[in-house]
């Protein structure tokens, strides 16, 4: 029976949601096509977390030592390396995330598996071969791929794309994997995790959030997005490049790499949507987007779209709400 | 400190109406796009000219494209590199990220280097994976999404960016090869004038043959596609608010009033 292999990921003793969004997409594939789903779990201390894999695959393969502690290129490498030289699986599914995007390319390469990144649908086609989904052009255009044949493949898998069900009806027999022994390592070791703190206003705490992207243009005009989210008792979020740039603090970004808010109302002004983006804000209750372009991706998971010029409309708005004060 | 830098030409997108062919293999209007330097790609050249500004040595940009692509190397020989290379060739259409990694490699194999630097990701293709792969051909220790670069006696300590304003901290040996994450710093400025004071520098030209590239490793036949079929999204889920500015304001408005609770 073919095999479909899960990368797990796990931060700080805690597994992260694409684990089990990546077991229900390969319970998905695995039923339509009768293969059985292995769920990998590189770790220092297996108990508990092995545990919690246990309903939503047929097999939990532990490796446990260690230098397996916290991720590390090296020494997952290694590892894989042997398992999936041992247990041929037809198909490997990793999260397109800060851990996937370091470890995929090299297991593609070293272990010379065709790999394609980043997709929000995996399939196995009549002809044992792999069909993807994935955007290219920042979510413009869709696209969708046909693999060469190949005995394996791997795939990465876009973080939020798959409901996270934990349970998933079945109950996992555990295997342990031997280790193998880290010769010639220590080119990359892992130091420490560090998370930033900041003092700024808790934007995940907000019901009105008045977010503004690259649109915005330069630094002085954060004043009129502010003037507006005063106006309604709002509080000001940005994307990625108004952060980077340093109009506002870092704290304020929404997304991926920034915060995840579900706000009552999302106001999104000159912000395209990338998916790293509409992680962090697609579930807000109301998502209204003013974009300039009509082919913006935010317009595929707003509720309201307003195609227009934000400095058009920005001093409007903001009047609406003064004149009732 | 000797740099190599990774550099890509995409087109611009946004504000575009982007339309596809009948058969849904391409973009149509593809040469009627404005070209620009990769925005990753402009924060990894702005990294090493700030490297070598503080470290001494020399910074070697290197691109595969079209002869356009001469843009983008211009662009980073003006922000103080020093020396570019052109892979143009129309073999490497339709390469995967292995091929496209694959033609560098034959380029870096043959340079002295401390450090390469590439983007996280490509704009157009997003595939994430350029840099990783060149690093393992090169078997260089690398790291992914780098926020944060200091240069000690014995390696680097690299900062990595990880979701949820988490970062990780990482040793490397020299040299390694980082993907570079937008922020990592603020990119100056580049000037028409500035351009224009670089168009003396011979950029370095070179093709697949030159290289003893076997056409079976790139381009279409290298790749792990075998189809590659377009599509626009589908429609979104918008209601989308129409009229003149003060209709549509008044209905925003209203909206906010009633979502928000606000009186
Ligand atoms: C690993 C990784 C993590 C990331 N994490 C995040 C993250 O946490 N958060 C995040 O936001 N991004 C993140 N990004 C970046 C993301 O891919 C996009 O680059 C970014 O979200 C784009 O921001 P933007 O929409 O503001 O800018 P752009 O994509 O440049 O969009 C600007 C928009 O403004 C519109 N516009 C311009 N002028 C006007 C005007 N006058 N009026 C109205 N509209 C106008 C344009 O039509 C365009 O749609 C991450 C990327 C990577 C690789
Ligand atoms: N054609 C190219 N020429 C030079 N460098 C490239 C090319 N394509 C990708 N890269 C580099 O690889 C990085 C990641 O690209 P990708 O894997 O395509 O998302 C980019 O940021 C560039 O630094």
């Amino acid at each position: 029976m073919p095999e479909i292999f899960v990368i797990t990921e796990h931060r700080k003793g805690k597994f992260r949601d694409v684990t089990f969004e990546m077991l229900a997409l390969a319970d998905k594939i695995a039923s339509a096509n009768d293969c059985s789903v292995t769920a990998v779990l590189l770790t220092d201390h297996a108990y508990g977390l092995a545990e919690e894999l246990k309903s939503a695959c047929d097999c939990v393969l532990i490796a446990e030592d260690p230098a397996l502690g916290n991720y590390s290129a090296d020494e997952y490498l290694a590892v894989l390396e042997k398992i999936i030289a041992q247990k041929n699986p037809l198909l490997t599914l990793v999260g397109n995330t800060a851990m996937g995007m370091d470890l995929a390319p090299a297991m593609s390469t070293r272990f010379s598996i065709p790999c394609v990144s980043d997709c929000v649908n995996v399939e196995i086609s009549d002809n044992a071969s792999l069909k993807l989904e994935r955007q290219i052009y920042g979510g413009k255009i869709n696209a969708c791929l046909l693999m060469k044949p190949s005995s394996k493949y791997i795939a990465t898998v876009r973080a939020g794309t798959f409901p996270a069900d934990r349970d998933r009806g079945k109950n996992a027999k555990i295997e342990n994997f031997p280790v193998p022994a880290f010769d010639n390592l220590g080119k990359r070791q892992f130091i420490e995790y560090i998370e930033e703190i900041t003092e700024d206003v808790d934007i995940t705490a907000a019901d009105i959030l008045v977010s503004v992207g690259r649109g915005i243009g330069k630094p002085e005009n954060i004043a009129l997005a502010q003037e507006f989210a005063d106006a309604i008792g709002a509080t000001v979020s940005c994307s990625r490049p108004v952060a980077d740039k340093g109009w506002l603090p870092k704290s304020r970004q929404v997304g991926t790499s920034g915060k995840t808010v579900k706000p009552k109302i999302y106001i999104a002004l000159g912000i395209s949507g990338a998916f790293q983006h509409q992680a962090g804000m697609k579930n807000a209750e109301t998502i209204i987007a003013v974009n300039k372009d009509p082919n913006a991706p935010i317009f595929n998971i707003a509720h309201y779209g307003i195609v227009m010029d934000m400095f058009q409309f920005l001093p409007k708005i903001t009047e609406k709400f003064k004149q009732e004060k | 400190m000797d740099i190599v830098v990774c550099v890509k030409q995409v087109p611009e997108v946004k504000d575009v109406d982007l339309r596809i062919n009948k058969e849904g293999t391409d973009i149509n209007n593809r040469d009627d796009l404005v070209m620009t330097i990769n925005e990753w790609d402009n924060y990894a050249v702005e990294e090493a000219v700030r490297l070598k500004d503080a470290h001494g040595g020399t910074v070697t940009l290197i691109t595969i494209g079209d002869e356009d692509a001469e843009d983008v190397l211009r662009r980073g020989l003006a922000m103080g590199a020093d020396h570019a290379i052109l892979i143009d060739d129309e073999e490497f259409k339709g390469s995967d990220a292995q091929g496209i990694a694959t033609g560098l490699y034959e380029v870096l194999k043959d340079l002295e280097f401390d450090l390469v630097l590439t983007g996280v990701q490509s704009f157009d293709d997003g595939w994430g994976q350029v840099g990783v792969i060149l690093a393992e051909l090169m078997n260089l220790p690398y790291a992914t999404l780098v926020v944060g670069i200091d240069v000690q006696e014995k390696g680097l300590i690299i900062h990595r960016e990880l979701e949820s304003n988490t970062l990780e901290k990482v040793k490397l040996s020299q040299p390694a090869l980082l993907t570079i994450q937008t922020g990592i710093n603020t990119p100056r400025y580049v000037s028409i004038m500035g351009i224009r004071k670089v168009r003396n520098i011979e950029i370095e030209e070179t093709d697949a043959n030159e290289l003893n590239l076997p056409v079976d490793q790139i381009g279409l036949e290298g790749s792990c596609i075998s189809v590659r079929t377009l599509s626009l999204p589908p429609a979104g889920r918008a209601e989308m608010l129409t009229g003149s500015l003060d209709t549509v304001c008044e209905t925003v408005a209203d909206i906010i009033r009633k979502k928000g609770g606000i009186s």
